[in-house]
Protein backbone atom coordinates (compact mmCIF):
# COMPACT_ATOMS: atom_id res chain seq x y z
CA UNK A 1 0.00 0.00 0.00
CA UNK A 2 1.36 3.65 -0.92
CA UNK A 3 0.15 6.47 1.66
CA UNK A 4 0.97 9.75 0.77
CA UNK A 5 0.93 12.32 4.15
CA UNK A 6 0.59 15.98 3.36
CA UNK A 7 2.44 18.26 6.14
CA UNK A 8 2.03 21.42 6.84
CA UNK A 9 4.92 24.22 8.41
CA UNK A 10 2.99 25.82 11.18
CA UNK A 11 4.33 28.81 14.20
CA UNK A 12 4.24 26.97 17.12
CA UNK A 13 1.37 27.31 19.48
CA UNK A 14 2.96 29.69 21.88
CA UNK A 15 3.98 32.10 19.78
CA UNK A 16 3.16 35.55 19.66
CA UNK A 17 0.97 36.77 16.73
CA UNK A 18 2.06 39.85 15.32
CA UNK A 19 1.44 40.97 11.28
CA UNK A 20 3.68 43.01 8.85
CA UNK A 21 3.85 45.25 6.32
CA UNK A 22 0.32 47.18 6.81
CA UNK A 23 -0.79 43.41 8.69
CA UNK A 24 -0.73 41.36 5.68
CA UNK A 25 1.70 39.38 6.68
CA UNK A 26 2.41 37.31 9.53
CA UNK A 27 5.27 38.40 11.68
CA UNK A 28 8.03 35.37 11.67
CA UNK A 29 10.61 36.97 13.71
CA UNK A 30 11.62 34.92 16.82
CA UNK A 31 8.78 32.42 16.12
CA UNK A 32 9.66 28.34 15.76
CA UNK A 33 7.82 26.85 12.86
CA UNK A 34 6.72 23.39 13.38
CA UNK A 35 5.00 20.09 11.59
CA UNK A 36 1.47 20.65 12.20
CA UNK A 37 0.43 18.69 14.80
CA UNK A 38 -2.33 17.07 13.71
CA UNK A 39 -0.42 15.75 10.46
CA UNK A 40 2.71 14.75 12.99
CA UNK A 41 0.86 13.31 16.18
CA UNK A 42 -1.93 11.51 13.79
CA UNK A 43 -1.63 11.23 10.10
CA UNK A 44 1.53 10.61 9.90
CA UNK A 45 2.17 8.47 12.79
CA UNK A 46 -1.23 6.50 11.55
CA UNK A 47 0.70 6.14 7.95
CA UNK A 48 3.69 4.80 9.49
CA UNK A 49 1.43 2.29 11.68
CA UNK A 50 -0.45 0.75 8.93
CA UNK A 51 3.24 -0.01 6.43
CA UNK A 52 4.64 -1.61 9.38
CA UNK A 53 1.42 -3.84 9.69
CA UNK A 54 0.99 -4.13 6.16
CA UNK A 55 3.96 -2.95 4.44
CA UNK A 56 4.65 -0.43 1.87
CA UNK A 57 5.61 2.93 1.45
CA UNK A 58 4.69 6.21 3.08
CA UNK A 59 5.83 9.49 1.42
CA UNK A 60 5.36 13.48 2.63
CA UNK A 61 4.57 15.49 0.55
CA UNK A 62 5.19 19.63 1.79
CA UNK A 63 4.64 22.70 -0.41
CA UNK A 64 6.86 25.39 0.89
CA UNK A 65 10.22 26.50 0.15
CA UNK A 66 13.79 25.29 1.27
CA UNK A 67 13.41 26.84 4.73
CA UNK A 68 10.84 23.78 5.73
CA UNK A 69 13.57 21.03 5.88
CA UNK A 70 13.68 21.16 8.91
CA UNK A 71 9.56 19.73 9.53
CA UNK A 72 10.35 17.51 6.44
CA UNK A 73 13.89 15.42 8.11
CA UNK A 74 11.43 14.99 11.23
CA UNK A 75 8.66 13.19 9.01
CA UNK A 76 11.44 11.04 7.63
CA UNK A 77 13.06 10.72 11.22
CA UNK A 78 9.60 9.48 12.44
CA UNK A 79 9.53 6.66 9.68
CA UNK A 80 8.36 8.30 6.45
CA UNK A 81 10.12 6.38 3.49
CA UNK A 82 10.85 9.25 1.06
CA UNK A 83 9.84 12.72 0.71
CA UNK A 84 8.25 15.32 -2.30
CA UNK A 85 8.71 19.20 -1.87
CA UNK A 86 6.98 21.48 -3.67
CA UNK A 87 9.36 24.65 -4.48
CA UNK A 88 6.18 27.38 -3.70
CA UNK A 89 4.96 29.39 -0.99
CA UNK A 90 1.84 28.15 -0.03
CA UNK A 91 -0.54 30.97 -0.51
CA UNK A 92 -3.70 29.58 -0.97
CA UNK A 93 -5.30 26.22 -0.42
CA UNK A 94 -6.88 25.17 -3.38
CA UNK A 95 -3.00 26.60 -4.90
CA UNK A 96 -1.97 23.81 -2.63
CA UNK A 97 -4.17 21.43 -3.08
CA UNK A 98 -3.68 21.33 -6.62
CA UNK A 99 0.40 20.88 -6.55
CA UNK A 100 -0.39 17.77 -4.19
CA UNK A 101 -2.86 16.44 -6.12
CA UNK A 102 -0.22 16.59 -9.02
CA UNK A 103 2.08 14.65 -7.50
CA UNK A 104 -0.76 12.26 -5.22
CA UNK A 105 -1.61 11.17 -9.20
CA UNK A 106 1.82 10.56 -10.48
CA UNK A 107 2.82 8.24 -7.61
CA UNK A 108 -0.26 6.13 -7.53
CA UNK A 109 -1.27 6.05 -4.12
CA UNK A 110 -3.99 3.93 -2.70
CA UNK A 111 -4.36 6.75 0.29
CA UNK A 112 -3.62 9.55 1.59
CA UNK A 113 -4.15 10.93 5.42
CA UNK A 114 -4.28 14.61 6.47
CA UNK A 115 -4.51 16.10 9.62
CA UNK A 116 -7.53 18.12 11.01
CA UNK A 117 -6.69 21.32 10.04
CA UNK A 118 -3.95 23.79 10.20
CA UNK A 119 -3.36 25.49 13.87
CA UNK A 120 -3.06 28.97 11.65
CA UNK A 121 -5.46 29.18 9.14
CA UNK A 122 -7.70 26.71 11.01
CA UNK A 123 -9.72 26.56 8.14
CA UNK A 124 -9.80 22.01 7.42
CA UNK A 125 -9.43 23.06 3.24
CA UNK A 126 -6.88 20.66 2.19
CA UNK A 127 -7.92 17.61 2.55
CA UNK A 128 -11.64 18.13 1.05
CA UNK A 129 -9.74 19.88 -1.95
CA UNK A 130 -7.31 17.14 -2.71
CA UNK A 131 -9.98 14.34 -2.95
CA UNK A 132 -12.33 16.60 -5.24
CA UNK A 133 -8.98 17.10 -7.38
CA UNK A 134 -8.55 13.45 -7.49
CA UNK A 135 -12.78 12.60 -7.63
CA UNK A 136 -11.68 10.10 -4.53
CA UNK A 137 -13.78 9.19 -1.79
CA UNK A 138 -13.26 11.03 1.75
CA UNK A 139 -13.98 11.03 5.21
CA UNK A 140 -12.60 13.58 7.96
CA UNK A 141 -13.00 13.78 11.33
CA UNK A 142 -11.49 10.19 11.64
CA UNK A 143 -10.18 8.50 14.92
CA UNK A 144 -9.80 4.90 13.68
CA UNK A 145 -9.02 3.79 10.82
CA UNK A 146 -8.07 -0.26 9.73
CA UNK A 147 -7.59 -1.33 5.94
CA UNK A 148 -8.16 -4.73 5.09
CA UNK A 149 -8.61 -6.25 1.53
CA UNK A 150 -8.63 -2.65 -0.23
CA UNK A 151 -12.16 -1.31 1.96
CA UNK A 152 -10.85 0.76 4.95
CA UNK A 153 -13.31 0.94 8.10
CA UNK A 154 -13.13 4.44 9.91
CA UNK A 155 -14.61 5.76 12.57
CA UNK A 156 -15.56 9.57 12.20
CA UNK A 157 -17.13 11.89 14.88
CA UNK A 158 -20.75 13.19 13.88
CA UNK A 159 -22.55 15.55 16.27
CA UNK A 160 -22.99 14.22 19.76
CA UNK A 161 -21.51 10.91 18.86
CA UNK A 162 -19.61 8.70 16.22
CA UNK A 163 -20.38 7.00 12.93
CA UNK A 164 -18.49 3.92 11.62
CA UNK A 165 -18.32 3.66 7.72
CA UNK A 166 -17.00 1.43 5.38
CA UNK A 167 -15.32 3.47 1.94
CA UNK A 168 -13.08 1.34 -0.70
CA UNK A 169 -9.79 2.26 -1.51
CA UNK A 170 -8.30 4.93 -3.08
CA UNK A 171 -9.70 6.92 -0.64
CA UNK A 172 -8.67 10.45 1.65
CA UNK A 173 -8.80 10.63 5.21
CA UNK A 174 -9.01 13.64 7.53
CA UNK A 175 -7.69 12.27 11.11
CA UNK A 176 -8.68 13.64 14.29
CA UNK A 177 -6.86 12.66 17.76
CA UNK A 178 -7.50 9.01 18.65
CA UNK A 179 -6.38 7.96 15.67
CA UNK A 180 -2.46 7.18 16.45
CA UNK A 181 -0.31 7.60 19.58
CA UNK A 182 2.29 10.87 18.87
CA UNK A 183 6.03 8.88 18.68
CA UNK A 184 8.89 10.85 18.55
CA UNK A 185 11.77 10.37 16.80
CA UNK A 186 14.81 8.05 18.27
CA UNK A 187 18.44 8.05 17.21
CA UNK A 188 18.34 5.51 14.70
CA UNK A 189 15.20 7.29 12.85
CA UNK A 190 17.16 10.59 13.07
CA UNK A 191 20.50 9.35 11.66
CA UNK A 192 18.60 7.74 8.65
CA UNK A 193 16.95 10.44 7.76
CA UNK A 194 19.66 12.58 6.78
CA UNK A 195 20.07 9.95 3.76
CA UNK A 196 16.69 9.46 2.88
CA UNK A 197 15.38 10.95 -0.12
CA UNK A 198 13.83 14.47 -0.86
CA UNK A 199 12.53 15.27 -4.36
CA UNK A 200 12.06 18.89 -5.31
CA UNK A 201 9.67 19.81 -7.36
CA UNK A 202 8.49 22.44 -9.40
CA UNK A 203 5.12 24.05 -8.94
CA UNK A 204 2.20 23.31 -11.89
CA UNK A 205 -0.19 26.13 -12.82
CA UNK A 206 -0.63 28.76 -10.26
CA UNK A 207 -4.72 29.30 -9.91
CA UNK A 208 -5.81 30.62 -6.45
CA UNK A 209 -8.98 30.93 -5.79
CA UNK A 210 -8.72 33.63 -2.58
CA UNK A 211 -6.09 36.33 -1.37
CA UNK A 212 -5.96 36.86 2.26
CA UNK A 213 -6.48 41.16 2.07
CA UNK A 214 -5.55 41.62 5.78
CA UNK A 215 -4.92 40.42 9.30
CA UNK A 216 -6.56 42.01 12.33
CA UNK A 217 -5.72 41.37 16.23
CA UNK A 218 -8.31 41.52 18.60
CA UNK A 219 -9.39 45.03 19.58
CA UNK A 220 -8.01 45.02 23.50
CA UNK A 221 -7.44 42.65 25.98
CA UNK A 222 -11.42 42.18 27.49
CA UNK A 223 -12.26 43.95 30.88
CA UNK A 224 -12.60 40.90 33.31
CA UNK A 225 -15.54 41.83 36.23
CA UNK A 226 -14.94 40.56 39.46
CA UNK A 227 -17.71 39.50 41.67
CA UNK A 228 -16.93 38.13 45.47
CA UNK A 229 -17.25 34.39 46.19
CA UNK A 230 -19.67 35.57 49.12
CA UNK A 231 -21.98 37.38 46.00
CA UNK A 232 -22.77 34.19 43.65
CA UNK A 233 -25.66 35.38 42.67
CA UNK A 234 -24.31 38.43 41.38
CA UNK A 235 -22.84 36.08 38.89
CA UNK A 236 -26.82 35.06 37.88
CA UNK A 237 -27.93 38.40 37.50
CA UNK A 238 -24.91 40.02 35.39
CA UNK A 239 -25.13 36.82 33.30
CA UNK A 240 -29.09 37.67 32.78
CA UNK A 241 -29.16 41.09 32.54
CA UNK A 242 -25.88 42.10 31.43
CA UNK A 243 -24.20 39.46 28.98
CA UNK A 244 -27.67 37.91 28.11
CA UNK A 245 -26.53 34.78 28.02
CA UNK A 246 -28.97 32.86 30.30
CA UNK B 1 -29.40 34.67 -9.28
CA UNK B 2 -29.82 32.99 -5.45
CA UNK B 3 -27.91 32.33 -2.72
CA UNK B 4 -28.32 28.95 -1.68
CA UNK B 5 -27.50 27.10 1.91
CA UNK B 6 -27.00 23.52 2.77
CA UNK B 7 -29.15 22.29 5.28
CA UNK B 8 -28.74 19.13 7.38
CA UNK B 9 -31.64 17.15 8.88
CA UNK B 10 -30.62 15.03 12.40
CA UNK B 11 -33.23 13.00 14.11
CA UNK B 12 -35.89 14.79 12.21
CA UNK B 13 -35.04 18.40 12.85
CA UNK B 14 -32.50 20.84 11.49
CA UNK B 15 -29.36 21.37 12.48
CA UNK B 16 -28.85 24.22 14.67
CA UNK B 17 -25.67 24.73 13.05
CA UNK B 18 -27.70 24.61 9.71
CA UNK B 19 -30.37 26.75 10.71
CA UNK B 20 -27.64 29.37 11.63
CA UNK B 21 -26.12 28.94 7.73
CA UNK B 22 -29.45 29.18 6.18
CA UNK B 23 -30.11 32.39 8.13
CA UNK B 24 -26.57 33.59 7.27
CA UNK B 25 -27.61 32.99 3.37
CA UNK B 26 -30.96 34.92 3.63
CA UNK B 27 -28.81 37.95 5.08
CA UNK B 28 -26.32 37.37 2.24
CA UNK B 29 -29.33 37.34 -0.03
CA UNK B 30 -31.33 40.42 1.76
CA UNK B 31 -28.05 42.52 1.06
CA UNK B 32 -27.69 41.38 -2.65
CA UNK B 33 -31.47 41.87 -3.79
CA UNK B 34 -31.87 37.66 -4.78
CA UNK B 35 -33.49 34.94 -2.96
CA UNK B 36 -32.70 32.94 -0.26
CA UNK B 37 -32.75 29.01 -0.94
CA UNK B 38 -31.73 26.17 0.96
CA UNK B 39 -31.07 22.88 -0.22
CA UNK B 40 -31.83 19.59 2.08
CA UNK B 41 -30.78 15.92 1.32
CA UNK B 42 -32.36 12.68 2.10
CA UNK B 43 -36.03 11.98 4.15
CA UNK B 44 -37.37 14.94 5.76
CA UNK B 45 -40.79 15.89 6.73
CA UNK B 46 -42.23 18.82 4.58
CA UNK B 47 -43.41 20.96 7.78
CA UNK B 48 -40.04 21.24 9.25
CA UNK B 49 -38.29 22.34 5.71
CA UNK B 50 -40.98 24.49 5.32
CA UNK B 51 -40.14 26.46 8.57
CA UNK B 52 -37.09 27.60 6.70
CA UNK B 53 -39.32 30.16 5.98
CA UNK B 54 -38.74 31.53 9.74
CA UNK B 55 -34.91 32.53 8.96
CA UNK B 56 -35.99 33.98 5.24
CA UNK B 57 -35.51 31.10 3.28
CA UNK B 58 -37.95 31.53 0.56
CA UNK B 59 -37.82 27.66 -1.06
CA UNK B 60 -36.29 24.55 -0.33
CA UNK B 61 -35.13 22.24 -2.36
CA UNK B 62 -35.98 18.69 -1.36
CA UNK B 63 -34.29 15.61 -2.52
CA UNK B 64 -36.50 13.35 -0.49
CA UNK B 65 -34.92 10.25 -1.70
CA UNK B 66 -33.70 7.67 1.84
CA UNK B 67 -30.70 7.06 -0.79
CA UNK B 68 -29.12 10.17 0.62
CA UNK B 69 -30.19 9.69 4.24
CA UNK B 70 -26.12 9.17 5.13
CA UNK B 71 -23.55 11.58 4.68
CA UNK B 72 -21.42 10.61 1.68
CA UNK B 73 -18.87 13.86 0.87
CA UNK B 74 -18.26 12.76 -2.67
CA UNK B 75 -22.34 12.07 -3.40
CA UNK B 76 -23.00 15.29 -1.50
CA UNK B 77 -20.69 17.40 -3.40
CA UNK B 78 -22.21 15.96 -7.00
CA UNK B 79 -25.56 16.65 -5.78
CA UNK B 80 -25.01 20.23 -3.81
CA UNK B 81 -23.13 21.46 -6.90
CA UNK B 82 -26.61 20.17 -9.07
CA UNK B 83 -28.32 21.97 -6.90
CA UNK B 84 -26.29 25.13 -7.37
CA UNK B 85 -26.52 24.77 -10.70
CA UNK B 86 -30.56 24.51 -10.79
CA UNK B 87 -30.85 27.70 -8.24
CA UNK B 88 -28.60 29.50 -10.84
CA UNK B 89 -26.73 30.38 -6.99
CA UNK B 90 -23.57 32.78 -7.15
CA UNK B 91 -23.05 32.16 -3.19
CA UNK B 92 -23.01 28.49 -1.44
CA UNK B 93 -23.32 28.91 2.35
CA UNK B 94 -22.88 25.68 4.61
CA UNK B 95 -21.67 25.55 8.11
CA UNK B 96 -18.71 25.12 9.26
CA UNK B 97 -19.71 21.94 11.25
CA UNK B 98 -18.96 17.84 10.96
CA UNK B 99 -19.80 17.88 7.13
CA UNK B 100 -19.60 21.02 6.02
CA UNK B 101 -15.71 21.52 6.54
CA UNK B 102 -15.33 18.54 4.27
CA UNK B 103 -18.45 19.47 1.76
CA UNK B 104 -17.25 23.03 1.28
CA UNK B 105 -13.86 22.63 0.53
CA UNK B 106 -14.86 19.87 -2.04
CA UNK B 107 -17.45 22.20 -3.81
CA UNK B 108 -14.85 24.67 -4.12
CA UNK B 109 -12.98 22.20 -6.82
CA UNK B 110 -15.91 21.13 -8.50
CA UNK B 111 -17.55 24.92 -9.10
CA UNK B 112 -13.46 26.21 -9.18
CA UNK B 113 -15.15 28.91 -6.56
CA UNK B 114 -13.11 30.71 -4.05
CA UNK B 115 -13.88 29.60 -1.04
CA UNK B 116 -14.10 30.97 2.64
CA UNK B 117 -13.70 28.34 5.81
CA UNK B 118 -15.78 29.37 8.75
CA UNK B 119 -16.81 32.71 8.28
CA UNK B 120 -17.44 34.64 11.17
CA UNK B 121 -19.34 37.82 10.27
CA UNK B 122 -21.44 38.47 7.17
CA UNK B 123 -19.19 39.36 3.20
CA UNK B 124 -18.95 42.49 2.20
CA UNK B 125 -19.16 43.33 -1.33
CA UNK B 126 -17.74 45.46 -3.79
CA UNK B 127 -19.30 44.94 -7.18
CA UNK B 128 -18.21 40.84 -7.50
CA UNK B 129 -15.37 40.82 -5.20
CA UNK B 130 -16.81 39.63 -1.08
CA UNK B 131 -14.63 40.30 1.58
CA UNK B 132 -15.10 37.55 4.40
CA UNK B 133 -13.99 37.79 8.07
CA UNK B 134 -13.06 34.50 9.63
CA UNK B 135 -10.53 33.70 12.64
CA UNK B 136 -7.31 32.61 12.22
CA UNK B 137 -4.36 31.22 15.08
CA UNK B 138 -6.48 29.85 16.72
CA UNK B 139 -8.56 32.95 17.96
CA UNK B 140 -6.19 35.45 18.72
CA UNK B 141 -6.49 36.61 15.25
CA UNK B 142 -8.88 37.54 12.37
CA UNK B 143 -8.18 37.50 8.87
CA UNK B 144 -10.01 38.85 5.79
CA UNK B 145 -10.36 36.66 3.01
CA UNK B 146 -10.95 38.29 -0.60
CA UNK B 147 -13.14 36.32 -2.81
CA UNK B 148 -13.68 37.62 -6.40
CA UNK B 149 -14.88 34.10 -8.63
CA UNK B 150 -18.18 34.20 -10.27
CA UNK B 151 -19.74 31.61 -7.57
CA UNK B 152 -18.34 32.15 -3.87
CA UNK B 153 -18.80 29.35 -1.22
CA UNK B 154 -18.89 30.52 2.56
CA UNK B 155 -19.11 28.01 5.80
CA UNK B 156 -20.35 29.75 8.40
CA UNK B 157 -18.22 29.06 12.40
CA UNK B 158 -21.10 27.47 14.36
CA UNK B 159 -22.51 30.20 17.16
CA UNK B 160 -21.00 33.02 15.02
CA UNK B 161 -24.60 34.81 14.79
CA UNK B 162 -27.95 34.37 16.23
CA UNK B 163 -30.68 34.38 14.26
CA UNK B 164 -33.59 36.20 14.26
CA UNK B 165 -36.73 34.50 13.16
CA UNK B 166 -40.02 35.58 12.00
CA UNK B 167 -42.25 33.48 13.67
CA UNK B 168 -44.73 31.62 11.51
CA UNK B 169 -43.18 32.34 8.05
CA UNK B 170 -42.75 29.41 5.62
CA UNK B 171 -40.87 28.35 2.74
CA UNK B 172 -41.98 26.85 -0.75
CA UNK B 173 -40.67 23.12 -0.46
CA UNK B 174 -40.12 21.64 -3.95
CA UNK B 175 -39.15 18.37 -5.14
CA UNK B 176 -35.68 18.41 -6.17
CA UNK B 177 -34.55 15.16 -8.35
CA UNK B 178 -30.67 15.21 -9.17
CA UNK B 179 -29.29 12.43 -11.44
CA UNK B 180 -27.24 9.86 -9.57
CA UNK B 181 -25.76 6.27 -10.76
CA UNK B 182 -24.63 3.70 -8.36
CA UNK B 183 -20.71 4.54 -8.64
CA UNK B 184 -21.67 7.86 -6.86
CA UNK B 185 -22.45 6.27 -3.95
CA UNK B 186 -18.89 5.48 -1.75
CA UNK B 187 -19.29 5.52 1.96
CA UNK B 188 -21.36 2.68 3.61
CA UNK B 189 -22.75 3.44 7.36
CA UNK B 190 -22.01 0.49 9.11
CA UNK B 191 -22.93 1.99 12.92
CA UNK B 192 -23.68 4.83 14.40
CA UNK B 193 -22.91 5.35 18.14
CA UNK B 194 -24.20 8.54 19.68
CA UNK B 195 -23.98 9.78 23.23
CA UNK B 196 -27.06 9.44 24.77
CA UNK B 197 -28.92 11.52 27.03
CA UNK B 198 -25.90 14.70 27.27
CA UNK B 199 -26.13 17.75 24.92
CA UNK B 200 -23.94 17.64 22.09
CA UNK B 201 -20.52 19.95 23.14
CA UNK B 202 -20.20 21.37 19.33
CA UNK B 203 -24.10 22.24 19.20
CA UNK B 204 -24.47 23.44 23.08
CA UNK B 205 -25.21 27.16 23.71
CA UNK B 206 -24.26 26.61 27.29
CA UNK B 207 -21.11 25.04 28.60
CA UNK B 208 -19.67 23.62 32.13
CA UNK B 209 -16.07 22.80 31.58
CA UNK B 210 -13.79 21.70 35.04
CA UNK B 211 -10.47 21.32 35.00
CA UNK B 212 -7.64 19.52 37.42
CA UNK B 213 -8.51 21.67 40.36
CA UNK B 214 -11.74 19.69 40.96
CA UNK B 215 -8.56 17.16 42.11
CA UNK B 216 -10.72 13.51 41.43
CA UNK B 217 -13.76 12.11 39.31
CA UNK B 218 -15.82 11.87 42.57
CA UNK B 219 -15.96 15.43 42.85
CA UNK B 220 -17.96 16.13 39.36
CA UNK B 221 -21.27 15.61 40.58
CA UNK B 222 -21.80 18.97 41.08
CA UNK B 223 -20.38 20.43 37.67
CA UNK B 224 -23.00 17.95 36.19
CA UNK B 225 -25.59 19.11 38.39
CA UNK B 226 -25.25 22.73 37.84
CA UNK B 227 -24.80 21.23 33.80
CA UNK B 228 -28.09 19.78 34.46
CA UNK B 229 -29.66 23.04 35.96
CA UNK B 230 -28.79 25.08 33.20
CA UNK B 231 -28.69 22.46 30.15
CA UNK B 232 -25.69 23.00 29.09
CA UNK B 233 -23.07 20.24 28.25
CA UNK B 234 -20.42 19.23 29.93
CA UNK B 235 -16.80 19.77 28.57
CA UNK B 236 -13.23 19.41 30.67
CA UNK B 237 -9.11 20.22 30.07
CA UNK B 238 -7.21 17.79 28.88
CA UNK B 239 -5.18 16.33 32.01
CA UNK B 240 -8.71 15.54 33.14
CA UNK B 241 -9.62 13.19 30.26
CA UNK B 242 -6.11 11.74 29.83
CA UNK B 243 -5.98 10.21 33.30
CA UNK B 244 -9.58 9.26 32.10
CA UNK B 245 -11.82 11.37 34.98
CA UNK B 246 -13.92 12.40 32.25
CA UNK B 247 -14.40 11.25 28.47
CA UNK B 248 -12.00 11.90 25.44
CA UNK B 249 -15.29 13.31 23.99
CA UNK B 250 -15.34 16.29 26.65
CA UNK B 251 -11.74 17.33 25.92
CA UNK B 252 -12.05 21.08 24.76
CA UNK B 253 -8.71 22.76 23.24
CA UNK B 254 -6.09 22.89 20.98
CA UNK B 255 -6.10 19.19 20.42
CA UNK B 256 -9.62 18.55 21.38
CA UNK B 257 -12.72 20.08 20.18
CA UNK B 258 -13.01 23.83 19.70
CA UNK B 259 -16.05 25.34 20.60
CA UNK B 260 -18.00 28.46 20.51
CA UNK B 261 -20.75 28.28 22.84
CA UNK B 262 -22.79 31.99 23.95
CA UNK B 263 -21.43 30.72 27.96
CA UNK B 264 -18.43 29.01 28.99
CA UNK B 265 -18.34 28.52 32.76
CA UNK B 266 -14.75 27.36 33.59
CA UNK B 267 -13.76 25.60 37.01
CA UNK B 268 -10.63 25.11 38.14
CA UNK B 269 -8.94 25.32 35.04
CA UNK B 270 -5.64 27.24 34.52
CA UNK B 271 -6.30 28.62 31.24
CA UNK B 272 -3.14 27.40 29.57
CA UNK B 273 -2.60 28.78 25.84
CA UNK B 274 -3.50 25.72 24.58
CA UNK B 275 -6.99 25.00 26.37
CA UNK B 276 -7.85 28.63 25.65
CA UNK B 277 -7.15 27.91 21.74
CA UNK B 278 -10.36 25.79 21.79
CA UNK B 279 -12.39 28.23 24.05
CA UNK B 280 -12.07 31.51 23.51
CA UNK B 281 -14.50 32.17 20.32
CA UNK B 282 -16.73 31.44 23.03
CA UNK B 283 -18.84 34.64 23.93
CA UNK B 284 -19.30 35.09 27.38
CA UNK B 285 -16.41 33.53 29.94
CA UNK B 286 -16.62 32.66 33.52
CA UNK B 287 -14.08 31.82 35.38
CA UNK B 288 -14.08 30.51 39.19
CA UNK B 289 -10.35 29.35 40.28
CA UNK B 290 -8.35 29.87 43.68
CA UNK B 291 -5.94 31.12 42.19
CA UNK B 292 -5.84 35.03 41.29
CA UNK B 293 -2.89 34.75 38.85
CA UNK B 294 -4.76 31.98 36.81
CA UNK B 295 -4.03 32.71 33.33
CA UNK B 296 -7.58 32.12 32.46
CA UNK B 297 -8.94 35.16 34.48
CA UNK B 298 -6.69 37.34 31.64
CA UNK B 299 -9.19 35.86 28.64
CA UNK B 300 -12.35 35.87 30.89
CA UNK B 301 -15.66 38.12 31.55
CA UNK B 302 -16.44 37.43 34.60
CA UNK B 303 -14.25 36.07 37.63
CA UNK B 304 -14.60 34.46 41.00
CA UNK B 305 -11.72 34.43 42.97
CA UNK B 306 -12.86 31.18 45.19
CA UNK B 307 -12.97 27.41 45.89
CA UNK B 308 -15.13 25.86 43.71
CA UNK B 309 -16.18 23.49 45.96
CA UNK B 310 -17.86 26.58 47.68
CA UNK B 311 -18.63 28.63 44.83
CA UNK B 312 -20.38 26.04 42.35
CA UNK B 313 -23.06 24.78 45.22
CA UNK B 314 -23.71 28.43 45.67
CA UNK B 315 -23.81 28.68 41.75
CA UNK B 316 -26.39 25.72 41.35
CA UNK B 317 -28.49 27.56 44.36
CA UNK B 318 -28.98 30.70 43.19
CA UNK B 319 -29.49 29.59 39.42
CA UNK B 320 -31.78 27.53 40.75
CA UNK B 321 -33.77 30.53 42.65
CA UNK B 322 -32.88 32.79 39.08
CA UNK B 323 -35.14 29.65 36.99
CA UNK B 324 -37.87 30.10 39.69
CA UNK B 325 -38.28 33.43 39.05
CA UNK B 326 -38.12 33.45 35.18
C1 LIG C 1 0.99 20.42 22.62
C2 LIG C 1 0.04 20.54 23.75
C3 LIG C 1 -1.33 20.45 23.50
C4 LIG C 1 -2.25 20.59 24.54
N1 LIG C 1 -3.58 20.55 24.27
C5 LIG C 1 -4.46 20.80 25.27
C6 LIG C 1 -5.85 20.84 25.02
O1 LIG C 1 -6.32 20.62 23.90
N2 LIG C 1 -6.69 21.11 26.03
C7 LIG C 1 -6.25 21.35 27.30
O2 LIG C 1 -7.08 21.61 28.18
N3 LIG C 1 -4.94 21.29 27.57
C8 LIG C 1 -4.03 21.02 26.60
N4 LIG C 1 -2.72 20.97 26.89
C9 LIG C 1 -2.31 21.02 28.30
C10 LIG C 1 -2.25 22.44 28.82
O3 LIG C 1 -0.99 23.00 28.53
C11 LIG C 1 -2.45 22.46 30.34
O4 LIG C 1 -1.50 21.63 30.95
C12 LIG C 1 -3.85 22.01 30.77
O5 LIG C 1 -4.84 22.70 30.06
C13 LIG C 1 -4.03 22.25 32.25
O6 LIG C 1 -5.23 21.68 32.69
P1 LIG C 1 -5.95 22.22 33.98
O7 LIG C 1 -6.18 23.66 33.84
O8 LIG C 1 -7.11 21.34 34.23
O9 LIG C 1 -4.91 21.88 35.14
P2 LIG C 1 -3.89 22.81 35.93
O10 LIG C 1 -3.05 23.58 35.03
O11 LIG C 1 -3.27 21.94 36.94
O12 LIG C 1 -4.83 23.86 36.64
C14 LIG C 1 -5.69 23.59 37.70
C15 LIG C 1 -6.27 24.91 38.17
O13 LIG C 1 -7.23 24.67 39.17
C16 LIG C 1 -7.11 25.68 40.17
N5 LIG C 1 -7.66 25.14 41.41
C17 LIG C 1 -7.10 24.25 42.27
N6 LIG C 1 -7.95 23.97 43.28
C18 LIG C 1 -9.07 24.68 43.06
C19 LIG C 1 -10.31 24.80 43.74
N7 LIG C 1 -10.56 24.13 44.87
N8 LIG C 1 -11.24 25.63 43.24
C20 LIG C 1 -11.00 26.35 42.09
N9 LIG C 1 -9.86 26.25 41.41
C21 LIG C 1 -8.89 25.43 41.88
C22 LIG C 1 -5.64 25.99 40.21
O14 LIG C 1 -5.42 27.29 40.74
C23 LIG C 1 -5.24 25.87 38.74
O15 LIG C 1 -5.36 27.12 38.11
C24 LIG C 1 -1.78 20.81 25.87
C25 LIG C 1 -0.40 20.88 26.09
C26 LIG C 1 0.50 20.74 25.07
C27 LIG C 1 1.96 20.85 25.35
Amino acid sequence: MKILVPIAKVPDTTSKIAFIDNNTKFNPDGVTFIMNPTDEWYALVRAIELKEKQGGEVVVIHVGLADSDPIIRKALALGADRAIRVDADPTDAYFVATQIAAQAKEGAFDLIITGKETIDYNSFELGGMIAELLDWPAVALVSKLEIENGVATLKREVEGGTETVEVKLPMLVGAEKDLAIARIPNMKGIMSAKSKPVAVVAATGDTKLTVIANYALPDKAKQIKYISPDNVGELVRLLHEEAKVI
Amino acid sequence: MAVLSFVEIADGKIKKASVEAAYYGSKVAEGLGTDSVAVVFGTADAATLAALGEVGVKKVLHANDARFNNFDSKLYTKLLAEAATASGATIVVASFNHNGKLLAPRLSVRLKAGYVPGAVELPVFTGNEAVVKKNVYSGKASAHYKVATDVKIISVNPNSLSPVKTAGATAAVEAFAPSVADSDFTTVVKSVDKITGTIPLTEAELVVSAGRGLKGPENWGMIEELAKEMGAATACSRPVSDVDWRPHHEHVGQTGLTIRPNLYIAVGISGAIQHLAGVNGSKVIVVINTDPEAPFFKAADYGIVGDAFQVVPQLIQEYKKFKAAH
